[in-house]
């Protein structure tokens, strides 16, 4: 292979500032909703104390989930030893970093009392997977940085094997950790599965690679640097593949569901008669996370243009954000089941499914956590050298031949 | 300076008030719960609700916010409760039943185990409780409770009790009445029930085998809320 050459980005033109300055409104913005939900109390958002975790959290999880997942093209090269990647890996590193503190921005700022944050790192409940959580996610930030700095060093290059197989690893761990979180919830019908762990790991696959491919594809287009159709064709068969296992482990869990009496109900609920949660799943989730990027993908002639690509890695997070919607809100508006076969009543809305509307200021959290991700990944291709010269395939693929 | 013997008497007297009158008072400190010396697991604080007897009444409820300061802001879906009552219909049989449903002080409780900073706690004498001071208002313990017995406090709390503190963006579920427990009193909703109500409540130590909830346990059938999860619940129902 040739040796690959990386370039800051030149960061100087009228649509680097623009883009930055959009952002960075963005991000604002969601400084400053967070201080109204935080003044005000979390009376004036939907959430409630039916639906405790909102919009908010569908978008911290996406970031976190998405975030492991943005980590895999690097994992690819280093612990799975394929070349072609090797010139995406820093990048790969680079957004795993970001996406996940924009996840966590969201998801602290979200907090009843973000300001005793202290005392969750200080002192760990360790039958608590969310005390587990808060060491992976800052355990992830360090991982990560030793293993693009020996990525970045070229005296440090022979550890890269080493240091990204760590970070795998963690990688793996950290997503078992946020799908547990549901997993291990024995309260709710439509939680209390070990599935979760393996689903999340799965779905991180399918959001980061997406995100990953959109943010490359941009990068690329904007500082006018070669992305060769090798490169990019690897890439779409891998998230076609992704989005296809997310579908499999989707299938399996609600057949499973099924397959038990006492779950028919949270599976009627999300899979027929849940309103809004139905159309979710079906049409969000199924149809534009699952089906329509397939097709794109896999379409003989579609699946070579980069707007097909481009469109099909968008409906992945659309999807994603859908399918992630579902399961926080679907799984909480759906009634706890404390006396089968009674019909419940009470002023504290038992029995009957809960009603969740996002507010505005928490779509605007949870946009700000997506700008924080995206800007602190801009800038930083402006001061490192992140992104290689060209991806061109000639310069990617030893035995390419034009 | 010299001394009559009623002088002598006299001072003696006051002094020897002086110096046995704390002590005094100590023996009623020692007889009373105080929080270090008598919070052990020898004792496990609990229920016994008897929904045959419990009548279509909000006695329990009422008691229960009124004595934890617990008020509302006319927003149902965002203001707390720590107990309500809870209506139940058959669906085969239409049978008709209405109980008060609270904190069920589980033995092993999830909201404890998923609580990451330790805010949600147990006390050694069964009674689960939230450390207003550490909790960071994430929420999970109401994601993993099984009774929806906790709230999320959604704004700002005045005129709190002395007893009860309480505060935006912390979570908070009913306390079995903690620091009356402690004074040696029986948890309002019981005291209303019994005064008010139909007596469907019996407040006492599970353990104690001469308490009156030991023996109706021991002699009569009774069953706890969702007993499919096996967390040993403090708060035991009978005429399920």
């Amino acid at each position: 292979m040739a040796l690959i050459h990386y370039r800051e980005i030149d960061g100087r033109s009228r649509g680097f500032y623009a883009l930055l300055a959009l952002l960075g409104a963005l991000v604002l913005a969601g400084a400053a909703a967070a201080w109204y939900m935080e003044h005000n109390g979390h009376w004036v958002t939907g959430m409630s104390n039916q639906i405790i975790w909102g919009t908010p959290h569908v978008f911290a999880v996406f970031l976190i989930v998405a975030a492991s997942g943005a980590l895999n093209v690097a994992s690819i090269a280093s612990v799975f030893g394929r070349g072609l990647y090797k010139p995406l890996a820093r990048l790969s590193g680079l957004l795993a970093l970001a996406l996940l503190a924009g996840g966590l921005a969201v998801l602290v700022l979200d907090l009843g009392r973000p300001e005793r944050l202290i005392e969750a790192m200080s002192y760990y409940n360790f039958k608590s997977i969310f005390a587990w959580n808060i060491i992976l996610y800052t355990g992830f930030f360090a991982v990560v940085a030793v293993y693009l700095w020996m990525m970045f060093e070229r005296r440090m290059n022979d550890f890269t094997k080493p240091a990204g197989l760590a970070a795998f690893l963690w990688r793996l761990t950290l997503t078992t950790g946020t799908g547990s979180i549901f997993g291990f919830l024995v309260a709710r019908d439509a939680y209390d599965s070990a599935l979760y762990a393996p689903m999340f790991i799965i779905m991180s696959f399918s959001f980061g690679l997406a995100i990953f491919v959109l943010v490359l594809m941009a990068a690329c287009h904007w500082t006018g640097r070669v992305l060769g159709d090798v490169l990019l064709a690897r890439l779409k068969n891998l998230l076609g593949v992704f989005v296809a296992a997310v579908l499999y482990f989707v299938l399996v869990y609600h057949l499973t569901n099924l397959y038990i009496t006492r779950h028919h109900d949270v599976e009627r609920f999300i899979l027929l008669d849940g309103g809004i949660y139905t159309g979710l799943f079906w049409f969000g989730q199924i149809l534009i996370g699952g089906i329509l990027p397939l097709a794109l993908l896999y379409h003989p002639t579609l699946g070579k243009s980069r707007r097909a690509i481009a469109l099909a890695a968008l409906a992945v997070i659309a999807g994603g954000l859908a399918q992630i919607y579902v399961i926080i809100i679907g799984g909480q508006a759906f009634p706890m089941p404390l006396f089968p076969d009674k019909e419940v009543t009470s002023s504290f809305f038992d029995g009957v499914v809960a009603t969740y509307a996002p507010s505005l200021p928490e779509v605007v959290l949870g946009v700000g956590g997506v700008a924080l991700a995206l800007a602190l990944t801009t800038f930083a291709l402006k001061v490192l050298p992140f992104l290689p010269t060209s991806l061109a395939d000639a310069d990617v693929d030893p035995h390419h031949s034009t | 300076m010299s001394l009559d013997r009623r002088q002598f008497l006299g001072l003696g007297a006051a002094a020897a008030g002086v110096a046995l009158a704390p002590g005094l008072h100590l023996i009623d400190l020692v007889q009373a719960r105080s929080p270090e010396d008598k919070v052990n697991a020898l004792t496990r604080w609990g229920l016994l609700i008897d929904t045959v007897k419990c009548a279509d009444c909000e006695a329990c409820v009422t008691a229960c916010h009124e004595e934890n300061g617990v008020t509302g802001h006319n927003r149902p879906a965002t203001d707390a409760q720590w107990i309500r009552k809870v209506g139940l219909r058959d669906k085969r049989t239409g049978h008709v039943q209405t109980l008060p449903l609270m904190c069920q002080h589980c033995e092993s409780p999830p909201c404890v185990d998923v609580c990451p900073t330790g805010a949600s706690f147990k006390r050694a004498d069964g009674i689960v409780l939230v450390d207003k001071h550490i909790c960071i208002g994430c929420r999970y313990c109401m994601m993993a409770c099984p009774y929806k017995a906790r709230s999320f406090i959604h704004e700002a709390v005045t005129d709190q009790k002395p007893d009860v503190p309480r505060g935006k963006g912390t979570v908070e579920s009913c306390t079995l009445c903690v620091h009356r427990v402690d004074r040696g009193q029986i948890p309002a909703c019981v005291e209303a029930c019994t005064k008010d109500g139909g007596q469907a409540m019996v407040f006492g130590d599970l353990n104690d085998r001469d308490s009156e909830i030991h023996k109706r346990l021991r002699s009569e059938p009774s069953s706890q809320i969702r007993p499919d999860l096996a967390l040993n619940t403090g708060v035991r129902y009978q005429g399920l």
